[in-house]
């Protein structure tokens, strides 16, 4: 994707995420930048800073007090104070600062523990089974748009209770809200409006005829008593459905893009699939998809730079997995790495609801690939694309199967 | 030598990765946060284990430590 900005020249005084070289290989960026800054800055956006190091991520990501999630994804256009119902934000929990964000955040705590995630397990198997039988007779496919790409949207659009087949309007969404940070503001307004509308179908919909799905567990919902107010249940089905959807995307893409290049993972993980707990943890470590974000909650000192409030600051926690003071041969994927304190799925109280969701289909789906072709190879290396903004993962993923006999 | 393991309940934000590493440890509630089961004394064989889960928290929010003899004779009392 080319970016609608100018071209970035240093990293350090003027990043941006959507920057063509940024997008195509980040981790030398960031290396750079730990080694010189390791807090850059930018005017872009109206002001952002990006701290690098594992220890600096994490000392942002337990501060409530200097920094609030109002805002999680950095574009051209800052909330005002009258924007958002804080401490609410615009998708709750996500965009929730303390105490409110723990109220919201237990309620849906429970629809994702690995009890519930576990019960979406065969659906996810039979899809990734259907979406591989679809491949049959093929030597050459794209894995990120025949394969990847559909299993968590489908995963997710049946867990929230839509119809299977508004599976593929949802992409459009997503990338609008995660990828097409860079567009007019009026034009990403208009199309937020009608993400908010077929929301508003669906509560409707559910309304009238509840049944065991999480929209209607949203609607039963209940913090202090009192029912949720519609703008609440809208926010957080908006956001359980981008945040599970890219995200997860990204993760088994680029899982199957690393498979694709290292064949002697490939036959170690198809060999020994006990191998897979710690595999998972790696490909989530080295290959972590989500940067969040903040916003400067207050004017203070950070490390010696000068944070104003209403500044954006990037929380890259897949910058905090690469750095060498946290973890040996960061750049190294170990599919037998022992230790890994690694950040994916982001530190305190914000951590991923859904990374069980997100860790069952990613197994699942690696196992599902590799049970069908355990021998495959990026078909043109340079035909890949990853994804710009604040979601990395591979967007086209042209494969060929190897010693196809089956 | 008998070790316990104990998860801290103020940095626990319910990764689950020692649950997943060493389910016989460790207990999820339904919030899916974890605490270790009883006293959390660490069985012989399973200290390996147990070690694992130390070093794939990610909130470092599990301590192993080594028990003295009087603690171990404690605990030995106060569970049935």
């Amino acid at each position: 994707m080319t970016s609608r900005h100018p071209r970035v020249h240093d990293f350090a005084t003027d990043f941006d995420h959507t920057d063509p070289a940024w997008v195509n290989d980040p981790y030398p960026i960031w290396e750079d930048l730990r080694q010189r800054c390791p807090v850059a800055h930018s005017e872009r956006y109206g002001g952002a800073w990006l701290p690098v190091t594992h220890d600096l991520v994490s000392e942002v990501a337990y501060d409530h007090e200097h920094f609030t999630s109002r805002s999680v994804v950095v574009s051209d256009r800052r909330p005002g104070p009258d924007d958002l119902p804080a401490p609410i934000g615009l998708s709750p929990p996500i965009s929730s600062d303390p105490p409110f964000h723990g109220l919201a955040r237990r309620m849906l705590l429970p629809a994702f523990t690995p009890k519930p995630t576990a019960v979406l397990e065969p659906f996810t198997r039979d899809l990734c089974r259907d979406l591989l039988n679809a491949t049959d007779g093929r030597d050459s496919f794209d894995a990120s748009l025949e394969y990847a790409q559909h299993i968590p949207v489908r995963v997710i659009v049946k867990y929230l209770g839509f119809p299977q087949e508004d599976a593929d309007l949802f992409r459009g969404f997503i990338r609008l809200v995660l990828e097409e940070v860079d567009l007019p503001e009026e034009e990403r307004e208009e199309r937020f409006a009608a993400v908010d509308e077929y929301m508003d179908s669906q509560i409707e919909d559910h309304r009238a005829r509840p049944r065991d799905d999480l929209t209607s567990f949203l609607l039963e919902a209940e913090i202090g008593g009192q029912k949720l107010p519609v703008e609440h249940i809208r926010g957080t089905m908006t956001l359980l459905m981008i945040a599970g959807i890219d995200t997860t995307w990204s993760a088994i893409g680029a899982s199957l893009w690393h498979l694709a290049q290292h064949p002697g993972d490939r036959r170690r993980l198809a060999a020994e699939p006990a191998l897979m707990d710690t595999a998972l943890e790696e490909f989530l470590r080295a290959y972590a998809p989500v940067t969040m974000a903040r916003l400067v909650a207050k004017d203070f000192d950070f490390h010696g730079h000068p944070f104003k409030e209403g500044d954006w600051l990037l929380l890259p926690f897949p910058a905090a997995n690469r750095d060498p003071a946290a973890f040996e041969n960061p750049d190294q994927v170990q599919l037998d790495r022992v230790r890994n304190r690694h950040a994916a799925f982001g530190l305190g109280r914000h951590r991923c609801l859904g990374s069980n969701l997100a860790r069952m289909e990613l197994r699942i789906a690696l196992e599902e690939w590799l049970a069908r072709y355990p021998d495959f190879e990026l078909s043109d290396p340079a035909a890949v694309t990853w994804s710009a903004g604040q979601v990395r993962g591979p967007r086209r993923l042209p494969v060929t199967i190897l010693g196809r006999d089956r | 030598m008998t070790f316990r393991i104990h998860v801290d309940p103020d940095k626990c934000q319910g990764h689950n990765r020692c649950y997943s590493v060493s389910p016989d440890l460790f207990e999820l509630d339904e919030l899916g946060m974890s605490s270790e089961v009883g006293a959390g004394l660490v069985p012989a064989g399973q200290l390996s284990l147990a070690r694992l889960a130390v070093a794939n928290c990610p909130e470092l929010a599990i301590s192993l430590t080594e028990m003295t003899a009087a603690e171990v004779t404690e605990t030995a009392e106060a569970t049935p």
